[in-house]
């Protein structure tokens, strides 16, 4: 297996909330991307973290753009590099609200059209840049600042959507395992075509846990179940080697759920209905991952 | 009841008072405390709402202009980039003649990047048919939030009206704010073209060259009838209320030489330069633009004006300015100041007055004018 | 009028500490305004926030240059920030610190805030809260009474222990 690349394309200090999920996910996305990328970032948590004029703490090209035109924004870019004859990786790197919700539209266009590019949604399941507003990726129960009750609404699963664009890769990623992160990143990037990666973000300011616990969290999302890592490849599923174990035998969600304080006082009855959740789509991978 | 509370809690406040049957609500900074302190009330059971989480601020638009449609009462708020997206629904609310009510926390429109306060976002949806008024306190965004609803709902005006705030500046800044009952000061909303299946009709079809203009006159008539409106709403809260307003604001402008006219909170700092400057000897007045739709009519013969426009029109020029130049067709002297929320002290405002070049524009921290 | 200019980080609670003392000086019978000066939200970085205090009404919005009181609540913030900047001649400083600071002025307050926080177990996802004690420290330097300090604390959150850390902190401040 090839080494991860020692050099970095982020400095170590950004503007990230401490604890953040995000900029350490960047740092392995950027190593697998290499220096000929182009990051385009609509409205987001990236928009602080990658620090404010004169400053920038990304070592390559980063595009800002409005909130909902990032997937269209990477098309024309696409097109235009591709047409100079140039094979600059463009990677959409955007939060939650603006891939399920404002930036959804953008999104299916340039995936219906199979836009060279990859689009990672780095998602802590809230509006960040905001100070924690519900979005669509907001799980059921939650509590974010416009949910002070809990969400009332189910999750909103990306991951269909996009699968039914048919896209040649898609996976998922989390912040807590960068190697497999790395790995995916590479792999998209080395297939023509559109490629999405929904990477869950564990957030200490929005999931109200305290920040040295980052990672933590994030195995444990894994090793619940709440959070699946596998990838597609032309259509055909294959589960990641952290999530083989949790998939057969995963432990509580109780377990994943009590470290954060947004799920702080949930009823029972809502983790009931999460925890069905996750034993169907559990059901569903091994039944499709053992077909293949 | 007496309370200290931020612009935006001022705003919630008042909605609660309105109680709206519909809320469309997106976040964007500097305005997200409105929505999620309107959550708060909502979830509490404060009032009966249906609080929509909606997926973005073209979204939240189209949903206020369904459910305003219906004849409920219906508010949002958004900023910059967010009343930007908003834009063709905007012009689609007014056209609609539905009296939807709208904060709008005045931020600077990117790129780059600028969460801070500029009246760029509002004045450049001057066109839409919205009224626009503009608050330089707390107390003011609660009050002009009271009375924009039922200025909006009188069957003279029904167009939409926008309730500006400057970021940060009046958004996020506690103030001073007296909360009232408003008992029956706002009736109950009656839209005349309400939907009603029981009498059927087409809403916003085709509608060719003959007759498309006759909609837009009729607009354009209400917006001036807005103005008769507007004075009738404020001499009434006056009196319930005790706090008179107007289509402009003055201070010390009777006997004034020169005037130095702008909107929001830079108009109420100006206060304090114009007393520095009247201890100098210069006899200078604030005259602050609180109405920009239906635009005030002013007589400004004889004066001189420094204008201090926190907003450009590239290619033109400050669009106060060139409001004020076209309407009251006098020579001023325009400053550009406060852009991205650049700071501009008393101190600065009353260096603008001494410095004054009548029919000169002047970029505020900007070396090389043109 | 009283100008008041609060250094912390974000998440330590500086802006609330600036709308607390509002809300004090406005229970006092005064006038008051609070603003803070920060972009999109995040934990960590620095802030400032302001607070003026007046007989008579407030029209200014702009920054408190000339402060007459400035609080720094994280005292890691004294080598980063400028913390004394414009501060006025006979100006006071309060610092969040166990121990005397030496700052290159010549009223620097001090008193253990993180100390006290943790010791009434004050604390909120892992961090020690500071703009309630804050407040008892602020009374005791007569910018608001102590009735109205408390009274605001209690106004605004309803964990008793707020108020206790308050009153901790007036009788520890170190002059």
């Amino acid at each position: 297996m090839a080494q991860i690349p020692k050099e970095e394309h982020i400095l170590a200090t950004t503007s990230a909330c401490p604890g953040c999920s995000s900029s350490l996910s960047l740092r392995y996305i950027l190593k697998a991307a290499g220096a000929d990328t182009v990051l385009v970032i609509p409205a987001s948590c990236t928009s602080v973290i990658q620090g404010m004029y004169p400053h920038t703490a990304v070592q390559v090209p980063v595009y800002n753009i409005a909130f909902a035109a990032a997937a269209s924004c990477a098309s024309g870019m696409t097109a235009a590099f591709r047409r100079a004859g140039r094979e600059t990786k463009v990677i959409v790197y955007a939060g939650d609200g603006g891939t399920v919700d404002i930036g959804l539209q953008a999104l299916s266009g340039a995936l219906e059209r199979e836009t060279d590019f990859l689009y990672i949604c780095f998602d802590n399941e809230a509006y960040g840049n905001t100070g924690m507003q519900r979005s669509g990726s907001t799980p059921l129960g939650a509590l974010t600042t416009t949910t002070p009750t809990g969400k009332v609404h189910p999750k909103k699963d990306i991951d269909r959507i996009v699968e039914a664009h048919h896209p040649p890769y898609q996976a998922t990623a989390i912040s807590a395992f960068p190697v497999d992160l790395y790995r995916k990143v590479e792999k998209a990037l080395g297939i023509r075509g559109p490629s999405f990666i929904h990477l869950l973000a564990p957030c200490p300011t929005g999931w109200r846990f305290p920040h040295g616990k980052t990672i933590e969290v994030g195995r444990i999302a894994v090793k619940t179940a709440a959070w699946i890592l596998w990838e597609r490849i032309h259509g055909v599923l294959s589960v990641s080697a952290p999530s083989k174990g949790p998939l057969a035998n995963p432990l509580p969600l109780e377990d994943y759920l009590g470290m954060q304080g947004r799920f702080r006082g949930i009823p029972p009855s809502l983790m009931e209905r999460l925890q069905g959740e996750i034993d169907t789509r559990r059901r569903e991978i091994l039944g499709e991952a053992g077909e293949s | 009841m007496k309370v200290i509370a931020t612009g935006n809690y001022a705003v919630a406040e008042a909605v609660k008072q309105a109680s709206p049957a519909v809320i469309a609500a997106y976040p964007i900074t500097p305005q997200t405390e409105i929505v999620e302190r309107i959550a708060q009330f909502v979830t509490h059971g404060d009032f009966p709402c249906d609080y929509i989480p909606v997926e973005s601020e073209h979204s939240a638009m189209a949903a206020c202009i369904g459910a305003a449609a219906t004849g409920a009462r219906t508010f949002t708020a958004t900023s910059s980039q967010g009343l930007l997206y908003m834009h063709e629904l905007l012009h689609w609310a007014a056209g609609a003649r539905l009296p939807v009510v709208m904060a709008n926390v005045n931020r600077a429109v990117g790129p780059p990047w600028n969460v801070w306060a500029d009246h760029t976002d509002a004045l450049s949806q001057r066109d839409t048919g919205w009224l626009q008024v503009y608050a330089a306190t707390a107390q003011e965004a609660y009050d002009a939030t009271l009375m924009a609803f039922r200025i909006a709902e009188d069957w003279r005006v029904l167009l939409p009206v926008m309730v500006n705030l400057d970021g940060f500046l009046l958004s996020h800044t506690m103030q001073d704010l007296e909360t009232v009952d408003p008992g029956s000061f706002i009736p109950p909303l009656h839209l005349p073209h309400a939907i009603d299946t029981g009498h059927p009709a087409a809403y916003a079809p085709l509608t060719g060259p003959k007759d498309y203009y006759r909609f837009r006159w009729d607009m354009e008539r209400s917006m001036r009838d807005a103005r008769g409106v507007i004075a009738e709403t404020e001499e009434d809260f006056a009196g319930r209320f005790g706090r008179r307003y107007g289509m402009t604001s003055e201070y010390r402008c009777e006997d004034a030489e020169v005037l130095v006219i702008a909107m929001g909170t830079l108009a109420k700092e100006a206060e304090v330069a114009v007393d520095r400057l009247r201890v100098e000897g210069t006899r200078a007045g604030v005259l602050r633009i609180r109405w920009f739709r239906p635009f005030p009519k002013l007589d400004l013969a004889g004066r001189e004006v420094v204008v201090i426009d926190r907003d450009y029109s590239f290619g033109f020029g400050g669009v106060l300015a060139h409001s004020l130049c076209s309407t009251a067709r006098i020579e001023l002297y325009s400053v550009i100041a406060g852009l991205g929320g650049q700071e501009v002290t008393h101190g600065d405002i009353a260096s603008f007055v001494r410095e004054r070049k009548d029919g000169e524009e002047h970029w505020f921290g900007v070396k090389d004018d043109v | 009028m009283y100008e008041i200019r609060i250094h912390s980080r974000g998440g330590q609670g500086g802006v609330t500490a600036a709308r607390l003392i509002a809300l004090a000086a406005f229970r006092d019978g005064k006038h008051a305004t609070a603003t803070p000066f920060y972009g999109a939200e995040r934990r960590g970085a620095p802030i400032v926030a302001f607070a003026r205090i007046d007989e008579n009404p407030i029209r200014i919005y702009s920054q408190v240059m000339n402060p007459d009181l400035v609080v720094v609540l994280d005292r890691t913030l004294v080598p980063v920030v400028k913390v004394l900047k414009g501060l006025k001649p006979h100006g006071t400083v309060l610092v969040n610190s166990g121990h005397a600071v030496t700052l290159d002025h010549q009223r620097v307050h001090h008193v253990d805030l993180t100390g006290i926080a943790l010791a009434e177990d004050l604390v909120i996802a892992g961090e020690p809260v500071l703009d309630t004690p804050v407040l008892g420290a602020i009374a005791r330097l007569g910018v608001i009474s102590l009735a109205s300090a408390t009274s605001a604390i209690a106004e605004m959150f309803t964990d008793p222990r707020n108020v206790t850390a308050a009153e901790r902190a007036y009788r520890e401040l170190v002059l």
